[in-house]
């Protein structure tokens, strides 16, 4: 076990806590190896700030409150090239505000992690209740082409080791990954473990000396369109720039070709790996009819739909997104053969639904539910 | 020094520090941004700053475009946000020299919060604004550092509104040194700059540069030799402007508050916020 976990098991303390989404998610980030938390108070992600800036000094780490959302995600991709595992946390109406940031960190292919803890919107909307309204942003939220990696779990648990994934995947794909919870995982309290051994990656950085050094070309040694990272401060002068770039970063603004490569590589560096990082749970879709499909807290209703239906005889399936961005298109193609109808449950007025129903080969319906109260099992029932 | 001395020394500067690949620059005739950078390199050379271990950050705007130029770590962000990147380098890896290259509309309109924090913080880094009294780059328009009754194309009738005073914000927000000049003198910037590199806190260096398109097609500048020259005529040294504010005639006094002053405007002496991150991590810490 090395150093740094033993220090963070340290600062953690006991192995089995009571805790609530938000501490999870600070627990997680500190397992994972984060040193740098760049923040903002919003209700209900503030928590993780908190956290965060009582435990990252403690480990050696640097937790900074900034001046608002625009400064707390720029900041924390400032740190990711300074060679830090970084993240920052944030609720609705901060997204909305770090959209650019987040199209700067996929153009400049900077490792992080952005924690949302979603509330009910649009604008301030229901600050303390939980929603899943910002599930489309994190795909389509910053302007222009990108493929985003966005993790959903459903419990405290999940969250905490979703929390060292996301971690993981964000240095393994040199990308911003999301963490979507929403208010009530985010303030439900549940047990949890620490593990005692946590694999985390370690971010690849070119082997080859500086003059060979190409910072935004292939990948050497590890995924061939995952360039290296060359950490300021190492010698290998990298220019980084939101402006199109070609492959040694020098902008490279006038030509359609060089803005193709750049952002087929940017995109076609997660999307081919789509099966790999496609992540679903499945209940009793053996003899279904129909399926709900679900992420996040309202898959927790959808269960007891399943089970309700189930006791009146009804062959109801559950299948369960954990990951989903980049979308997971074969399971749905899947199950969409293997079932009649699909009742896709989720907190807004359908994101996810135009998504199933673009890929799904049956009927697809939707059991929204909105203004800050999770479905009744009866709500989702009922569109079965 | 000889013409062949500076000759080569020039060519040894070029050498060491800027990137020929991204030669010609973008900056037009008689713009002042290029000086900057001379300036700068040059007191990085005076200081002997380990190149390996500076990272030069910037916004949006044309004299954002001087971190492509130099051969070193460097992060070409978003509009505005430059200092809040340049924060988080600075606090995650203390080592590195920070320095950040921005622009009047850059820093104080739409960086504007991120200026006033990154001062009271006193976070040690170099920061190098470039004012030209107007966004350039997009062709012109009013900023909130263009003089009143000046025109641009969103102040066609002239500008109704009253400028900032960037060195004043960043005396008020806490900077622990800030300095203004003119590009049309290069040896008291240089050393400026060098001193501005030496501190260890929020340095901020304004650079009042001409912009010989955007701004002067649309003011009654004169030609470019008239319009560096209006630079000179315009600023006067604070050491001077104090003495004659305390010893001059009426008449003298008057026309004295028309004018921009310049040089070392602030100094103190306190700890920076690297500083004071390492000494609580160094209280807490397990």
């Amino acid at each position: 076990m090395s150093e740094d976990l033993e220090k963070a098991k340290k600062v953690i303390g006991k192995k089995k806590q009571f805790i609530h989404g938000d501490t999870a998610i600070a627990y997680g980030a500190l397992l994972a190896g984060c040193r740098f938390f760049g923040g903002y108070p919003i209700t209900p992600a503030s928590e993780i700030a908190e956290k965060m800036a009582e435990m990252l000094p403690r480990v050696g780490g640097k937790y900074i409150q900034m001046e608002d959302e625009l400064g707390s995600i720029a900041s924390v991709i400032g740190s990711s090239w300074a060679g830090a595992k970084a993240m920052t946390a944030t609720s609705g109406p901060g997204f909305s505000l770090m959209q650019e940031n987040i199209g700067f960190a996929h153009m400049s292919e900077t490792p992080l992690v952005l924690a949302n803890v979603q509330r009910s919107g649009p604008s301030t909307g229901q600050p303390t209740l939980g929603a899943q309204g910002d599930i489309m942003q994190t795909r389509y939220g910053t302007h222009g082409d990108i493929a985003a990696i966005t993790l959903s779990p459903n419990n405290i648990q999940e969250t905490l080791d979703y929390t060292i994934r996301a971690f993981n995947l964000a240095e393994e794909y040199r990308t911003p990954v999301f963490l979507m919870i929403c208010a009530d995982v985010g303030h439900m309290r549940e047990m949890v473990e620490i593990p005692d051994e946590v694999e985390t990656f370690e971010r690849k950085k070119p082997k080859v000396p500086p003059s060979e050094y190409v910072p935004f070309g292939e990948g050497q040694y590890g995924k061939k369109k995952v360039p290296e990272f060359g950490v300021f401060g190492e010698g290998y002068h990298t220019y980084v720039t939101g402006l199109t770039h070609d492959k040694y970063g020098f902008p490279a603004t006038d030509d359609q070709k060089d803005h193709e490569t750049l952002i087929m590589r940017q995109v076609e560096k997660i999307l081919d790996d789509r099966e790999v990082l496609t992540d679903v749970e499945k209940r009793n879709l053996d003899d279904a009819d129909v399926a709900i499909v679900s992420y996040g807290i309202a898959s927790r209703s959808a269960i007891g739909a399943m089970n309700k239906g189930r006791e009146k005889g009804m062959n109801i399936g559950y299948l369960r997104m954990k990951t989903l961005w980049p979308f997971p298109i074969k399971e749905i193609e899947e199950l969409s053969k293997k079932v009649d109808k699909i009742v896709v449950a989720e907190m807004n007025l359908g994101q996810m639904f135009h998504k199933v129903k673009e890929h799904a080969d049956c009927e697809v319906v939707l059991a929204s539910k909105i203004g800050g109260e999770i479905h009744s099992p009866d709500e989702i029932l009922r569109e079965v | 020094m000889d013409e062949k001395k500076e000759e080569r020394n020039t060519q040894e500067m070029r050498e060491k520090y800027l990137r020929k690949d991204m030669m010609p620059t973008i900056f037009c005739t008689g713009c002042g941004i290029g000086n900057v950078l001379n300036y700068t390199l040059r007191a990085i050379e005076k200081q002997g700053l380990d190149m390996d271990k500076t990272v030069i950050l910037s916004g949006i705007g044309c004299s954002s475009r001087l971190p492509g130029y130099v051969d070193v770590d460097s992060l070409h962000t978003t509009h505005g946000r430059a200092l809040a990147f340049a924060t988080g380098v600075k606090i995650t890896n203390p080592e590195l020299n920070v320095i950040v290259f921005t622009g009047d509309g850059d820093c104080m309109g739409i960086g504007g919060n991120h200026f006033i924090h990154a001062a009271r913080r006193n976070i040690d880094m170099t920061v190098i604004a470039v004012n030209n009294f107007i966004y350039g780059m997009t062709g012109g328009q009013v900023a909130p550092t263009t003089p009143e009754g000046d025109y641009a194309t969103t102040a066609p009738f002239g500008n109704i509104e009253p400028a900032f005073d960037m060195s004043s914000m960043a005396i008020s927000s806490g900077a622990s040194y800030v300095a203004r000049w003119t590009v049309t003198k290069p040896s008291q910037p240089i050393n400026s700059i060098a001193e501005a590199l030496e501190n260890k806190g929020f340095s901020f260096v304004e650079m009042l540069s001409p912009c010989t398109t955007a701004y002067a097609r649309q003011n009654k500048v004169g030609s470019l030799r008239e319009f560096w020259n209006w630079y000179d005529k315009k600023t006067i040294l604070t050491e001077d402007y104090e003495m004659l504010k305390k010893y001059g005639d009426p008449e003298e006094i008057e026309k004295l508050y028309e004018n921009i002053q310049t040089g070392v405007l602030h100094k103190e002496e306190k700890e920076c916020l690297s500083d004071r991150l390492k000494r609580l991590i160094e209280e807490v810490q397990v």
